[in-house]
């Protein structure tokens, strides 16, 4: 790591950041932040897909009322994995890790994040805690839930519990890693004259997540470990019957696991403020408040973890304060939607596929948020609790969210990273679909629960049947959208148009360098003049 | 942070400067999270600790608590070694490091062997949870549950000890090798803040855990 600045001066020869090394071990040893980033796209793309076919049969046993693909413990195991790979593996990282390692150096002008080893080293924990997870299913699986509910998970379940929670333990430091460069980056690294109001929404955004990364991940990375000791050595930190408390097993991990909430739906907040910026040609509405927002929501999200536990014996007056508590969350997240809103009000709106998702994400969230606040509402929640109607509450804000915050940045800053095109046409359409086949998934699961349907059940009444049909086929409509995406992207790796240094025309320091951007990102560190997402300028970045 | 091994500014920053609030800022963030990790515990502890004061009490009873009093000297002794060891290495004093790091670990090292003779007596006198454990009281699967608080905490203490044992033996031969001058000091004063955290949680566990009820 002795390269000098000088080093850096080496573009205009027309190398960038994939053609810099060609070797495997170029990869596996690179430190440069946006060759981590896409050793994350590849890891987190995988867990997507393993994720993905836990759901598929989860769905496909579902459509019938009898439990006749799996048995109930095979069903147990699969809710379990499938949650366990999409939260730990695929959302807590997925917008953070792929996006916000590629992007947060060069929107603020930096050569690198602030610990670049550390970077690296976060991925080979990931990819550590990933191999657990693969030695999980081998070992036959787990079927706690993702939640661990103590005493089952410390005490009774016969799967391999054990292994799970060193992996998720061995996972969350990758996590606490990346948050840790990330808040440290935004503070020391911003090229000069990039003052906090001038950045991006994007970076207030990941620095909100990185907070949250770094103050709860230790603590559920300690609660899991209790959990562990407790299994393996037999003592009672959580047992009732050895003087433990169970609930205070839930306690701490809710006290990770909601504000973990924020941090999948956050960075998909900061993507939207890019994309709706860039595509409405206008400077975000408030953007102090947008900004804002994002801190607001991760330090309210620290104080509502006792929604989890209406029902679980917490005091009633408890449960009125967590239930206020978690009401004021609804404040900054309208915040961001109204200012949203607002920003494509008289803006000069173009409909390409980002935007789309964008579009996507606006009502999607807002129906997961509305719906949150059903169940943030103590009475009501006692009805819904552990019903498909919490199940469609979080996918909407996970798949509707995130996924579509996921995808809008993929699509977006697709031609920034790796210098090509997508096929428009394809890509609009595979976002309709996906649009479609969401809410035919996850709509009905919202009035099947309301009508009584329990979570984590194979088997339900008849006249539930139709509801799970309608979501079964919307799953399938689903797969079909996400299949889309890969096939035209890799597609477009080698037969996409070349895209130049800013295909959108879009602000951002990002979009001053060339695509692929160089190993330094700048030849020079940039001096920036101007507010973030100032459209009433021309657009520079004609730089090659 | 082997980063900045060698003494030049790493490629990613502009300066001696930048680098060096950076790194500074980077630890204070890593020291949070452990404070985060270990505050888990102690609201777990503190929650039981209500919950049972009389068992509580008991527990805490049959803790050595001159041992822990002794090991309380010791380690802050080591603080101070270790804050020599920062000293001289601000002044490039190559000599002076060796010998105030070696101390520190010497002293560390003091306060492992008192922490494994006091396992060593919880092992033969049934008080290991899980294990053997059995204690004469009407309580005592919440003196048990104490005991397992005790393990869990002064064992991730002196596991964090023992990792710092590791990175002070690599400051030792960065030094014999003299790869510290004024200008560049960083991974020993990043180290002793490290150690000085280290030392903190134990200046919190041992009354916590020793000198509960002997009011």
């Amino acid at each position: 790591m002795s390269t000098t600045v000088e080093a850096s001066h080496h573009s205009g020869t027309g190398e960038n950041y994939l053609t810099a090394g060609y070797g495997l071990k170029s990869w596996l040893m690179t430190t440069d932040h946006k060759r981590i980033a896409i050793l994350y796209l590849l890891s987190i793309s995988l867990f997507f897909v393993i994720g993905g076919l836990f759901a598929v049969l989860i769905r496909i046993e579902l459509l019938t009322p009898a439990g006749d693909l799996v048995s109930a413990d095979s069903y147990n195991k699969l809710f379990t994995l499938h949650g366990l790979v999409m939260i730990f593996f695929f959302l807590v990282p997925s917008i953070p890790a792929v996006f916000g390692n590629f992007l947060i150096p060069i929107m603020i002008g930096a050569r690198d994040l602030a610990f670049p080893k550390v970077n690296l080293a976060s991925w080979y924990v990931f990819t550590i805690g990933g191999l657990f997870t693969f030695a999980v299913v081998l070992a036959g699986g787990v079927d706690t839930g993702w939640t661990f509910y103590t005493p089952y998970s410390s005490t009774y379940s016969k799967t391999a519990v054990g292994l799970t929670a060193i992996g998720v333990f061995i996972t969350g430091f990758s996590s606490i890693l990346t948050g840790l460069n990330f808040v440290v980056t935004i503070h020391k690294m911003r090229a000069p004259g990039l003052t906090w109001f001038r950045l991006p929404l994007f970076i207030w955004a990941h620095y909100a997540t990185s907070l949250i990364m770094l103050l709860g991940t230790p603590v559920v990375a300690i609660s899991i470990l209790l959990v562990f000791l407790e299994r393996v050595f037999g003592i009672g930190i959580f047992d009732p019957a050895l003087g433990g408390d169970p609930v205070l097993f839930q306690h701490l991990f809710w006290f990770y696991s909601h504000p973990a909430v924020y941090i999948m739906i956050l960075p998909s907040m900061g993507v939207m403020s890019e994309l709706i910026a860039c595509f409405c040609r206008k400077r975000i509405f408030g953007y102090s408040f947008v900004a804002f927002s994002s801190l607001a929501i991760a330090v309210l999200g620290f104080l509502v973890w006792g929604h989890h536990m209406f029902t679980s014996s917490q005091s009633i007056y408890a449960g009125m304060v967590f239930s206020i508590l978690t009401m004021m969350v609804a404040i900054p997240s309208a915040v961001k939607v109204f200012n949203w809103a607002a920003t494509m009000y008289g803006g000069s709106i173009s409909y390409e596929t980002p935007m789309m998702y964008a579009f996507g994400f606006l009502g999607l969230f807002t129906i997961g948020g509305l719906t949150g606040l059903f169940l943030g509402a103590l009475g009501l929640d006692v009805h819904v609790h552990d019903t498909y109607f919490v199940v469609a509450h979080f996918h909407y804000i996970m798949v509707g969210g995130a996924i579509m915050g996921y995808l809008g940045a993929l699509h977006f800053w697709w031609p920034k990273m790796f210098g090509r095109l997508y096929p428009e046409a394809w890509a609009k359409l595979s976002s309709i679909v996906i649009f479609i086949g969401f809410n035919l998934t996850f709509f009905p699961q919202f009035l099947v629960g309301y009508l009584g349907m329990p979570r984590r059940y194979h088997v339900y009444p008849d006249e539930f049947q139709i509801f799970h049909v309608l979501s079964t086929a919307g799953a399938s409509i689903l797969a079909i959208g996400y299949a889309f995406p890969v096939v035209y992207l890799i597609w477009s790796l080698v037969r996409g148009e070349k895209a130049g240094p800013n295909p959108w025309n879009a602000k951002g320091l990002e979009w001053t360098v060339p695509s692929p951007p160089t190993t330094f990102n700048f030849d020079e560190t940039p001096v920036v003049t101007e507010e973030a997402y100032d459209y009433s300028r021309p657009v520079e970045g004609k730089v090659v | 942070m082997s980063n900045f091994h060698d003494g030049v500014v790493a490629h990613q920053f502009d300066d001696a400067e930048q680098q060096k609030e950076t790194v500074n800022l980077g630890m204070w963030s890593f020291l949070i999270t452990e404070v985060m990790m270990f505050g888990a515990l102690f609201a777990a502890y503190g929650f039981y600790r209500f919950k049972y004061p009389q068992a509580w009490i008991e527990g805490s009873n049959y803790l050595d608590y001159l041992l822990g009093a002794f090991n309380t000297a010791v380690l802050i002794c080591s603080s101070l070694t270790m804050a020599m060891a920062v000293h001289a290495a601000q002044h490039a004093k190559r000599k002076q490091i060796i010998v105030f790091l070696i101390l520190t670990i010497i002293l560390g090292g003091v306060f492992i062997g008192v922490k494994v003779v006091e396992y060593a007596d919880k092992f033969e006198h049934h008080l290991v949870p899980g294990h053997n454990f059995s204690v004469d009281s009407p309580f005592a699967n919440q003196v048990e549950l104490f005991y397992s608080f005790y393990f869990i905490m002064t064992g991730l203490h002196a596991l964090h000890m023992l990792i710092g044992f590791g990175i002070i033996a690599t400051l030792v031969v960065m030094a014999y090798r003299n790869r510290f001058s004024e200008a560049y000091y960083a991974p020993v004063e990043m180290t002793g803040l490290y150690w000085h955290f280290v030392d903190i949680v134990w200046i919190f566990l041992f009354p916590f855990l020793y000198l509960i009820g002997r009011g």
